[in-house]
């Protein structure tokens, strides 16, 4: 068993992370709160096995990923869609360019905005998003983290990253057309 | 105006290896082909800047802190646990 002082110095660090991950994975905190909980027990037990030198933040991804799917995941997996082209990656881009300058800032999403958004994501593709994009984790770590190949992790963030970039474009056009109506 | 990545081959190579490059994962030659065309290529530049600044508010609006009960809970757990496993033996 390990030393609990310890551990928590070692672990409790990404808590926050983990937490912000836990939120956008589960989509409801009180979900969340037990995946946390659930996530820093298990990797308590298991830490007597824990090896030096493992990446341990991605350790503890490893374990609330798992903890995740075995325990808390009510949609279904759903088939992969077709991959994504170039085209796709400047989705938003246009959108915006195509607009008159002082809606171009990105920081006009609200927070509820970008996480709906990042929630409204295919489990696969957002699990991927957020650890790239959030997390910073490199492919490799995504792909030890979620158990698939390198591969299979760049199409999900390109899917991921593609679906993302639509479902903001929506939102400006949404807030457009209410801007017009007035 | 539309952005049409297909100009050039180096635009196309580009927006077809932007994530890459973005995600840190290209190789050091690979990399600094793609930064050069970067530095010489307006359209592709506006494109990479876009995407950082995407990401970068991503990151942002999805911070969290985890409440400190909850915090609290978690650590007492631990000990709980440790404690418990004690006994156990």
């Amino acid at each position: 068993m390990a030393d609990p002082t310890r551990f928590t110095e070692d672990a409790l660090v990404f808590a926050d992370s983990l937490y912000a991950s836990a939120l956008r994975m589960t989509r409801n905190p009180a979900d969340a709160q037990d995946l946390l909980q659930e996530t820093y027990f298990k990797a308590f037990k298991a830490y007597g096995n824990f090896k030096e030198g493992t990446y341990l933040k991605a350790w503890l991804y490893r374990i609330m990923t798992n903890t995740f799917i075995n325990s808390y995941r009510k949609e279904r997996r759903r088939p992969q869609e077709i991959e994504v082209d170039d085209f796709d990656k400047l989705h938003l881009y246009n959108e915006i360019a195509s607009r008159s300058a002082e809606e171009i800032a990105l920081d006009h999403f609200t927070d509820d905005e970008v996480r709906e958004a990042l929630e409204s994501l295919p489990e696969q593709n957002r699990f991927a998003v957020l650890l790239a994009d959030v997390e910073g984790f490199s492919y490799k770590d995504i792909a030890e983290i979620t158990e698939v190949p390198i591969g299979t992790v760049m199409s999900r963030l390109s899917r991921g990253r593609a679906a993302l970039e639509k479902s903001l474009a929506g939102y400006l056009k949404r807030r457009t057309l209410v801007e017009t109506d007035r | 105006m539309t952005f049409n990545p297909f100009e050039t081959s180096a635009c196309e190579n580009t927006i077809h290896e932007l994530y890459h490059f973005l995600d840190g994962e290209l190789t050091e030659g690979r990399r600094r082909e793609i930064e050069m065309h970067l530095n010489q290529c307006g359209p592709c530049e506006d494109v990479m800047r876009f995407q950082e600044e995407l990401r970068r508010v991503l990151r942002d609006r999805c911070q969290e802190t985890v409440p400190q009960d909850l915090r609290d809970k978690i650590a007492a757990l631990i000990h709980h646990e440790s404690k418990v496993d004690e006994v156990d033996r």
